[in-house]
């Protein structure tokens, strides 16, 4: 009965604004399509035996109980420390809030196998840094990190701004005097945060937390740098050795390990999706005052426990991935008179590839951002406000680019792009990289814009209709506008993500379509730890510029349109 | 502006259905109030009107012009209905002024032409000092009179208004009421104004549509409600009173009836059918010494110059109006004076029922 009137509702440039669905729908999804199709062998012959033979390898299995372990305890380190940091950031008056969240922001924007490398920088018997501090662990002891928890615990910390970000706009968007009204009915500090502020963050943690997950389950750096050595496969570190050591002949057997994940990946966004349902309420009214509590004579330690933290978990690491990019060669100790700038005068002037990865990188990721944008806005408002199958089938799919490892999306885009019609290819362009950015980071724009307009209240546009307004112009005089700093938000996330892709280039690069993942990889492959090291700090200073300018800038830009900003 | 029509228009939620046959003429200029309990439809007669929601059968005219039926339906962008939301739905990122303005914009007006008449608007709502604040800069009030003249600026052939009243302060309501009684005068728009509060309805609007399930159960005049109530739940929802079930009734004529209740024979108004129950205001209970009735006083409320009682006689509670306090338990005797006596429909069902029992 509704979807009988909702079509009778529906108009024509509504059915225009539909048509945007297609191009999406055979971009985003387009490539997974094709590899759906390779993984059960159509077009050469129908058949589950790829699908039976490679399920029922013990590998497979021990693999993906490695990713659903490694991904879930990491998501729960990072429900912890975001958590916290969320809570006292958005609820608290302790002081440099700015300051702190940009440091928490730090480790999402660097690539993960710079994390990576990084943490084994600052552990293990080989770290400069400690043979410097004079603390090393003695040689021949085993690397810490080179584990489960050493997975676990750098997937937690990487993503941990995911959950952060997503639950202070939760926790924003909580009118104070609802606190205000707990307290007045005689509700202490515990009792209003365990029986107001956590019910109604409930959903925002939700979401970030599956958002997490399926971040967590797709991350290649990380496992690939400690769990490669520790003979400790991920599907997405099974899936790249079963490519690299085998080549194309493994392309069916791998997209049915990449089918795996994704329904892994499903699984835990429909969960997030059920949870959310039968959590969603209503806020009503225009976020008045923001809540502040006081923590009193508790601040100073509060403060010092999240800087602790911080130092820790961002600058130790980073301290110790400076110190290696400064010895002249690998198991040299650093003191003055070693310390020398060879490996990165080497890396940034002597090889004209790392300035043409810079600028390949710089460039996909600005496109990517743009295009993605544009795409977003009209296409998170059709999904919001006029749901229908299609609609929620590419909702649901639209994780699946993102979710699934990179290398995977790579082999569905060259399986997609390589022979197109009237000959063309785009294998070896960097067209096939951008285009598999926009499939894979679709959804990272489209989140921020989904959530920012289904917090619309519908009135807004409806007053609009009233006084007027056709679609078209409703889309640009409210929607727009409203959604802006979720979409800005959006395109610096995409941007900075994208610069620091690896693992989609790692698989589309040719001579000349290099990007910076690539070339750091392709560094650190070849074991010059001290040149990867220089490489992976002047990207780390690149994204801290970046979001520096950001951070900067934000005076002037609409407010929330920073994803960190106070 | 024009007159709005409704012809059986009804709308079902999931099979069950939220407006049920809705007959309704408003006529040019006049301003009507929709009145019901939460969930009785008024919300969604209202957002049909104004195209937010399509009916499944039935038609909506607005000054002759097919607004929906089973072949038609009007866009609201095409209606030129406005509309003023409960929760008023200004435009955060634009300030009072181009709130007010926009639907100028949007119909391509000059900007001198725009700039008048947005002046004028802010004029009218005493809005002109904030003309560039922010609509969060603004109070409850301030932000109902934006969306008020947001709503005309563009001269609409009706006036909808969604529990405008809802989220404000009480003194601040009565100034509201009063500006919108102004308003409607001086502009002469049809205005349909959903509410829940009677004492609004019955003081703004010339005729007042009492909705219950869906349905208009009376829509009449507010004085014709409050004094000839056509069933129970008018009789009950409008105005204080009792409505006290009828014994047995002789046939109205000449627009008075006897009827036994209470124990007592009783002279009613009424005409038509045969009464099923008579509706008794507090001003037609009168405590008299000699009068026919005993009743016990169970409530006695001080309302500002007279005493609100409420008494029991016969198992019934009448409400009666005092200069002087009684005391609780206190055994009055009282007289009616002409209450109205009217046929239920769902009461004469019941009353059949009882018959075959």
């Amino acid at each position: 009965m509704i979807a009988a009137s909702a079509n009778k509702i529906s108009r024509s440039p509504d059915r225009l604004i539909s048509l945007l669905l297609l191009p999406v729908a055979l971009i985003a999804l387009g490539p997974m399509l094709r590899l759906l199709g390779e993984g059960f062998g159509i077009g050469s012959e129908l058949t589950l035996v790829h699908a039976t033979e490679v399920l029922g390898r013990p590998n497979t299995l021990t693999a993906l109980q490695h990713s659903l372990i490694t991904a879930g305890a990491g998501t729960l380190l990072s429900i912890i420390i975001a958590s916290a940091f969320a809570f006292m950031v958005a609820l608290t008056d302790i002081r440099a809030k700015a300051a702190l969240v940009f440091c928490l922001m730090i480790p999402m924007m660097i690539p993960p196998q710079i994390t990576a490398l990084a943490w084994m920088q600052a552990t293990g018997p080989s770290s400069v840094l400690l043979k410097t501090l004079g603390i090393a662990p003695p040689l021949g002891s085993p690397q810490p990190l080179h584990s489960a928890w050493g997975i676990s615990l750098l997937l937690g910390i990487q993503h941990a701004s995911i959950i952060f970000l997503i639950l202070r706009a939760g926790l924003r968007m909580i009118p104070g005097d609802l606190v205000e009204a707990a307290r007045i009915s005689g509700a202490r500090s515990w009792r209003v945060w365990a029986q107001i502020v956590l019910p109604l963050s409930l959903p925002s943690l939700a979401a970030g937390a599956a958002m997490t997950f399926v971040t967590a389950l797709g991350n290649f750096g990380i496992p690939a740098m400690l769990g490669i050595p520790a003979r400790y496969s991920t599907l997405p570190t099974l899936i790249y050795q079963r490519l690299v050591g085998m080549g194309q002949s493994v392309l069916a057997e791998v997209a049915v390990l990449a089918l795996l994940i994704g329904v892994v990946a499903i699984a835990g966004v429909l969960a997030g999706r059920l949870f959310l349902r039968r959590r969603a309420y209503g806020l009503v009214g225009l976020a008045s005052q923001p809540l502040v509590l006081s923590l009193g004579r508790k601040r100073p330690l509060v403060e010092i426990i999240l800087w602790s933290f911080i130092f820790l978990t961002l600058v130790v690491p980073l301290l110790a991935l400076v110190s290696t990019s400064l010895i002249p060669a690998y198991g040299v100790p650093l003191t003055p008179d070693t310390a020398t700038l060879k490996a990165w005068v080497e890396v940034l002037f002597n090889q004209p590839v790392t300035r043409r990865a810079y600028a390949n990188s710089l460039l996909l990721a600005t496109s990517a951002a743009v295009i993605l944008m544009a795409v977003s806005v009209p296409l998170a408002w059709l999904m919001n406000r006029r749901p229908t199958r299609l609609t929620r089938a590419i909702d649901a799919l639209v994780d699946l680019p993102y979710a699934l490892p990179g290398v995977v999306l790579a082999i569905s885009c060259i399986l997609a792009f390589m022979r197109l019609p009237f000959g063309i290819t785009l294998y070896g362009t960097l067209t096939i990289i951008l285009l598999a950015y926009l499939s894979r980071f679709l959804v990272v724009m489209l989140r921020p814009v989904q959530a920012a307009i289904g917090q619309l209240d519908p009135a807004m546009e409806e007053a609009a209709a009233s006084s007027g307004a056709r679609l078209g112009r409703r889309l640009f005089d409210i929607v727009l506008p409203l959604s802006a700093p979720a979409a800005a938000a959006g395109a610096i996330l995409v941007f900075l993500t994208a610069v620091n892709e690896l693992t989609v280039s790692a698989l589309l690069w040719t001579g000349g379509t290099e990007t910076l993942g690539v070339v750091i990889f392709n560094l650190e492959d070849s074991g010059d730890t001290v040149m990867a090291s220089a490489l992976a700090t002047s990207i780390v200073a690149v994204v801290i510029a970046l979001m520096a300018i950001v951070q900067l800038s934000a005076s002037r830009l609409p407010k929330g349109t920073v994803p960190w900003q106070g | 502006m024009a007159g709005l029509t409704f012809s059986s228009v009804s709308k079902l939620y999931d099979g069950t259905p939220a407006l049920d046959g809705i007959d309704a003429e408003i006529a040019r200029g006049e301003f009507v109030a929709l009145l019901g309990p939460s969930g009785c439809g008024k919300t969604t007669l209202l957002r049909l009107t104004a195209g937010f929601e399509s009916p499944d059968r039935g038609r909506v005219t607005l000054g002759g012009r097919v607004l929906a039926d089973r072949n038609t339906l009007v866009p609201p962008e095409e209606r030129n209905i406005g509309i003023v939301f409960q929760s008023y739905a200004l435009w955060p990122h634009k300030s009072v002024a181009g709130n007010i303005a926009y639907p100028l914009e949007v119909r391509g007006l000059a900007a001198d032409e725009r700039k008048r008449r947005v002046a004028e608007a802010l004029e009218l709502t005493g809005l002109s000092t904030f003309a560039d604040r922010a609509p969060a800069q603004l109070s409850g009030g301030q932000r109902q009179r934006v969306a008020l003249a947001r709503c005309l600026v563009a001269d609409p052939q009706a006036v909808l208004l969604d529990e405008p009243l809802a989220n404000l302060d009480l003194a601040l309501r009565g100034a509201m009421q009063e500006a919108f009684a102004a308003f409607h005068r001086r502009t002469g728009a049809t205005m349909v104004y959903v509410t829940h509060d009677q004492t609004e309805a019955l003081a703004l609007a010339d005729r007042v549509a009492v909705m219950e399930k869906g349905r208009i159960r009376q829509f009449a005049a507010p004085e014709a409600l409050y004094d000839q109530p056509q069933d129970c739940f008018v009789a009950s929802f409008v105005g204080d009173g009792a409505v006290v079930k009828v014994d047995r009734a002789g046939t109205p004529a000449a627009g008075t009836v006897v009827v036994q209740a209470l124990g007592q024979e009783i002279e009613a108004r009424g005409h038509g059918m045969t009464p099923t129950h008579i509706c008794i205001r507090p001003e037609q209970v009168r405590l008299d010494a000699d009068g026919p009735i005993t009743a016990r006083v169970s409530t006695c409320t001080y309302q500002g110059g007279r005493f609100r009682l409420s008494l029991q006689a016969q198992g019934a509670t009448l409400i009666a109006h005092t200069p002087m306090r009684a005391s609780i338990g206190e055994e009055l005797r009282l007289s009616l004076h002409s209450p109205w006596a009217f046929c239920d429909p769902a009461g004469l069902a019941a009353a059949k029922g009882d018959e075959y029992a």
